[in-house]
């Protein structure tokens, strides 16, 4: 099959590569790019551990072709860190609120939640809820994951973070 | 999961999409969101030779008034349909379907001419356009017709739909201002099919129902337009006795299968009560 050539845009960087039709665009970033945060976890298009940012979209990368890719600005979680190093408020989130077990779904669950805040500064629990209903995590019951992003979106707001009472 | 090879084509237009269609007849399909073509390609239960993705026409996004009608791009995606206000004051049924199609991720690319499309009986808009009397525009290589929902669905993954033939867009014809609506669906978890669903749109007069229209979801091989439970509540009050006759008539005309989302006549039974919520949830909220 011929290769089609494609031009986009990863984690502010331009990449172009030849890509046989059929690759699917977590494989392309895994297998090409060696950007490995982004996860296979069920390859059925729900779970969500592959999610990545497209085009100002949370996008599941094992339902889409890499050249349905061409032309889009994909952020991984390679790049949702801070410009200097440091930890974006999502991230920190998840360390201060463990937020995570064994870690596999959350490279989804922070890149779909940065576009949760992006989408909504001050979301309530249910709005966090069914924000994230696209990615599953089978250690931490989801407790600790909202309340991860209920203390980035106070530190975003610059607003103090409420822990709510169990 | 690698699906088969194929090779893949970006047509600018409507025209292009349709003389690549008709060239690559039975070995080509036309590729809208993906949500539901890649998925069974990856299974290899589809394993076209040619992909024609859609994304790059951009004739196929946005939404217009045409005289009475509201019509929509057959690429415009649930996402987009959630996100505008106009959509959801004027057709408010839409956004609150769509709010219950899959998950966020797979709401921001599939697409509502995809799901129409698709012919899975599983889909959600299907019955929601047949409640709402919606048409389909379409364009194949002998130039445009206009299918209505209601005769578009022929089996599962079968349509009237014709393989040269592109799905342009989707037309609503206004519903009345003032009306009740509402889309019932029961689904075992996130991302899941319907177990059963019902749509419905009404319009009140003097605390007596003037006008009803149903639909029904993933209770037959194909979507389900209930007229004869419609025409029962036609006229009533939505009392008790004329609300169970017409769930009657409505669980009489499904036909699911026995699945993983339970046997028949649960599925059967689940159709009447999701219809019967969505009746309630319709009335309260319609005006006159």
């Amino acid at each position: 099959m011929a290769k089609s050539q494609i031009e986009l845009k990863v984690n502010g960087k331009v990449v172009e590569a030849l890509v046989e039709p059929r690759t699917l665009l977590i494989h392309f970033l895994r297998e090409e790019l060696n950007l490995t945060g982004s996860h296979i976890g069920c390859e059925t298009s729900h779970c969500g551990a592959c999610t990545v940012d497209l085009d100002d979209k949370s996008v599941k990368s094992c339902t889409m072709f890499a050249v349905q890719a061409n032309g889009a600005d994909i952020r991984t979680i390679e790049g949702i860190a801070n410009a200097d190093g440091t930890l974006h408020a999502i991230q920190e989130g998840f360390r201060e609120m463990h937020g995570l077990q064994c870690g596999f779904c959350t490279p989804g669950m922070i890149t779909r939640a940065y576009r949760l805040l992006q989408e909504n500064k001050n979301p309530s629990e249910e709005e966090i809820r069914f924000g994230i209903s696209g990615n599953l995590c089978r250690c931490t019951g989801y407790q600790n994951i909202v309340k991860a992003i209920q203390f980035a979106a106070a530190k975003l707001n610059g607003s103090p973070f409420q822990e709510a009472a169990e | 999961m690698i699906t088969a090879a194929f090779t893949y084509h970006r047509p600018k237009s409507v025209q292009e999409a349709v003389a690549l269609l008709t060239e690559l007849g039975e070995n080509g399909r036309a590729l809208a969101g993906g949500h539901s073509l890649i998925p069974m390609m990856k299974l290899r239960l589809a394993s076209p030779g040619n992909l024609v993705d859609l994304a790059g026409i951009g004739e196929l996004k946005g939404v217009r008034a045409d005289r009475n009608d509201i019509v929509i791009g057959a690429m415009t995606t649930q996402y987009e349909l959630i996100a505008s206000n106009h959509l959801a004051d004027k057709i408010p049924l839409l956004r609150e379907t769509s709010l219950q199609i899959a998950d966020p991720q797979v709401r921001y690319l599939g697409t509502l001419g995809g799901n129409v499309a698709n012919g899975d009986p599983g889909n959600d808009m299907p019955a929601v356009m047949m409640c709402l009397g919606a048409s389909y525009d379409v364009t194949g290589k002998s130039g445009q017709r206009r299918i209505a929902a209601r005769e578009f669905y022929q089996g599962v993954y079968l349509t009237a739909l014709e393989a040269d033939e592109v799905l342009t867009a989707v037309r609503i014809p206004m519903p009345a201002a003032g009306h009740g609506w509402a889309y019932e669906k029961l689904k075992r978890k996130v991302g899941d099919y319907a177990t059963a669903a019902a749509a419905v749109v009404l319009t009140m007069k003097g605390g007596k129902i003037e006008s009803c229209s149903i639909g029904l979801t993933n209770v037959a091989d194909t979507p389900l337009w209930a007229q004869e439970a419609a025409k029962i509540l036609t006229g009533s009050a939505l009392d008790a006795p004329t609300i169970k006759k017409a769930v009657a008539a409505a669980e009489a005309i499904t036909s699911p299968a026995s699945d993983a989302h339970g046997p028949a006549q649960y599925r059967t039974k689940m159709a009447g009560v999701m219809l019967a919520r969505a009746l309630d949830r319709a009335k309260s909220r319609a005006r006159g």
